[in-house]
């Protein structure tokens, strides 16, 4: 178990900078997951950590020893790749003991170790199999079981479950959770599924354009992103973002997007009066927009065109018209809308985030 | 299911033809180094000719150098064959791993040797040798062939080295390897096919080449068998009898390699180790 530790990271290649300045820090036992949309840098992150690839300019610690000019073999890292990189011509046994056996341990201690790993991983019965004769989930435990038999300090995983289908992906996700809550080693994890982030993660690092955009529990980042870009990253469906004045009007504060008037309580943004007369971004969860007529709050209602209803099993998106380019969506459990009708709805006021158009900061 | 019988048909008549076209002249030399001495010019077509007999075999050994020339062209093509695949593995993973000052041009340069022809690089290759003053010797005669087979090894092992997921030596280096090991124990062992290819074009050419040797070599003792073989034709008679008999044995060493190296000819060894 270890600290891992990025100060002042950069990478440049050519003429990109990949990574601008990374500051992050990894506790003890914690699981941090690094997500972003493809070429955010986060996978080169990950490299640096692993030493595959070089930093810039920098400093990365692992167990408050810096690592800079440490080969990736004496860091005391296991590293489990997105197409595995199983040796094909070694069987899962040898696979998994390679490191070992590189190390000269025991034999006994390989065996415990090897079979203690496949154990966990309920693949006992693979272990004399070569990879070519392996499925894509097995091959995938074979290469967590290689990072296993380490007894590493950190955990790395890059996009691990990015070339299983849907269901295994999901089995797979529950596996490392368990992994985690077993060994509890440090884990850093690299996926561009926002969906594995918050799911697996004690920590999320939202990337973008090779920088941090914000850090986090999975909660913090969900209930109160830092920007815009965090905040239409995680969450599905997408945040809804609404552009409109901010006007005061009898000591209530509104945001008026065309005809539309959106009553925003001061409560959820304190500085409302700073940015009387400006404009900004209000954004909105679908699930934060109510439609329930028992509970919308019928006074600052907001009348709209029901555009499009998307049944999704236990519950339908409905995308609202709210003005002629802008179409927002909600969900609900009720299934009694249809579309093209009327509808009333309201926000729900604790979960109102509103942003800065310029700096696309949060600004409540 | 008739249609595909004729086509079954159609196609091993096509092979059976296809094999009778390559085997017949070997079959013929087999049949001329059987024939009695009084018969080697007859035009008898039989494959076992009235009267067989293994005499010029049995000549060829104990009237000529054969055994000597076998064993230096066997010498000569194991080194070569053996240089050119260690030198040629590292070289190429360079090429295909590093990015160096002239890698493109150096490729480009190797790809150029390769399309000068033989006889232009005799003369050069004859000066050289003989500046090393190396004339006559197995030294000699193996740098000269190493210089004309290596660019096309590098090629064809650069070539397969690229195909092989990076992403298997970083898991040996994470794993504890230093980049050495991990060629040896992950890239070497997964390259088999390429390396076999890389060594059977090495043996054949070594084996069957004469223009250079020519040039090299003067003394009889230090032939190699294509030399050797062109010494029993005289200037007034050839001995076809041996000709024939040496032309049979020198195609064995060639078969073998050929058919030992065939299982290391799979292509796909890598499969199943990455996702593809």
């Amino acid at each position: 178990m270890a600290e891992v530790k990025f100060v002042n990271v950069k990478k440049i290649f050519g003429d990109n900078l990949v990574l601008n300045n990374i500051n992050l820090e990894v506790k003890n036992g914690e699981f941090c997951v690094i997500v972003g949309p493809s070429g955010c840098g986060k996978t080169t992150l990950l490299r640096i950590l692993a030493g595959l690839e070089d930093v810039t300019e920098g400093e990365i610690y692992i167990d408050n020893v810096l690592v800079n000019n440490i080969p990736p073999s004496k860091r005391e890292i296991a590293m489990v790749f997105q197409d595995y990189a199983l040796y094909p011509h070694m069987t899962v046994k040898e696979n998994m003991s390679f490191s070992l056996r590189l190390r000269n341990f025991p034999k006994e201690e390989i065996k415990k170790r090897v079979n203690e790993a496949a154990e966990i991983l309920q693949i006992k019965h693979l272990l004399d199999r070569m990879p070519k004769q392996l499925s894509g989930g097995q091959r995938q435990r074979v290469a967590i079981g290689r990072a296993i038999v380490r007894h590493p300090k950190v955990f790395l995983f890059d996009e691990p479950l990015s070339n299983l289908d849907a269901k295994l992906r999901e089995e797979m996700r529950i596996e490392i959770l368990r992994l985690h809550q077993k060994l509890q080693t440090t884990m850093v994890y690299v996926t561009h599924d926002q969906i594995e982030a918050m799911t697996l993660g004690s920590k999320i690092v939202v990337m973008n354009k090779g920088v941090i955009q914000q850090e986090g529990t999975p909660i913090e980042i969900y209930k109160k992103p830092q920007n815009i870009f965090v905040a239409s990253f995680i969450g599905t469906p997408t945040m809804n973002f609404i552009k409109g004045k901010i006007i005061l009007e009898n000591d209530k504060t509104f945001l008026i997007h065309k005809e539309k008037k959106f009553f925003i309580p001061s409560y959820s943004f304190p500085d409302y009066s700073k940015y009387n007369g400006k404009e900004v971004i209000l954004g909105i969860r679908p699930d934060d927009i109510i439609l329930d007529e028992s509970k919308i709050d019928k006074e600052n209602a907001i009348s709209a065109r029901v555009d499009v209803v998307e049944l999704l099993g236990p519950r339908e998106n409905v995308y609202i018209k709210i003005s002629d380019e802008k179409t927002i969506c909600a969900t609900t459990h009720s299934f009694n809308i249809a579309p093209h009708t009327e509808i009333k709805f309201s926000l729900n006021y604790l979960n109102i985030h509103i942003f800065d158009p310029e700096t696309e900061k949060r600004i409540n | 299911m008739k249609k595909s019988k004729i086509k079954s048909i159609l196609l091993h008549l096509l092979l059976i033809i296809a094999v009778v076209i390559t085997t017949y002249p070997l079959i013929r030399i087999f049949s001329v180094s059987i024939r009695p001495g009084d018969r080697i010019i007859s035009t008898d077509l039989s494959i076992i000719p009235k009267g067989a007999t293994f005499l010029s075999y049995i000549k060829l050994f104990k009237e000529t150098y054969f055994i000597k020339w076998i064993f230096n062209s066997l010498i000569i093509t194991l080194s070569t064959s053996l240089i050119g695949v260690i030198l040629a593995s590292s070289a190429a993973y360079s090429f295909s791993r590093y990015k160096f000052f002239g890698r493109k041009i150096g490729l480009y340069i190797l790809l150029f040797t390769q399309m000068v022809p033989a006889g232009m690089l005799i003369l050069p290759l004859y000066l050289m040798i003989m500046k090393l003053n190396l004339i006559n010797t197995y030294l000699g005669m193996i740098i000269a062939y190493s210089v004309s087979s290596l660019p096309f090894s590098i090629w064809i092992l650069k070539g397969y080295y690229d195909t092989i997921p990076r992403s298997l030596e970083e898991a040996a280096m994470v794993d504890g390897a230093n980049e050495i090991y991990a060629f040896y124990k992950i890239i070497l062992p997964l390259s088999t096919p390429a390396l076999s290819i890389a060594f059977l074009f090495n043996f054949t050419m070594a084996w069957n080449e004469y223009l250079v040797a020519r040039v090299i070599l003067y003394n009889p003792k230090s032939y190699t068998w294509t030399l050797g073989l062109f010494e029993l034709q005289g200037q007034f008679i050839t001995q076809w009898g041996m000709f024939a008999a040496g032309s049979i044995i020198i195609t064995i060493p060639v078969l073998l390699i050929f058919l030992y190296s065939s299982k290391w000819l799979v292509s796909g060894l890598t499969l199943g180790s990455v996702k593809g």
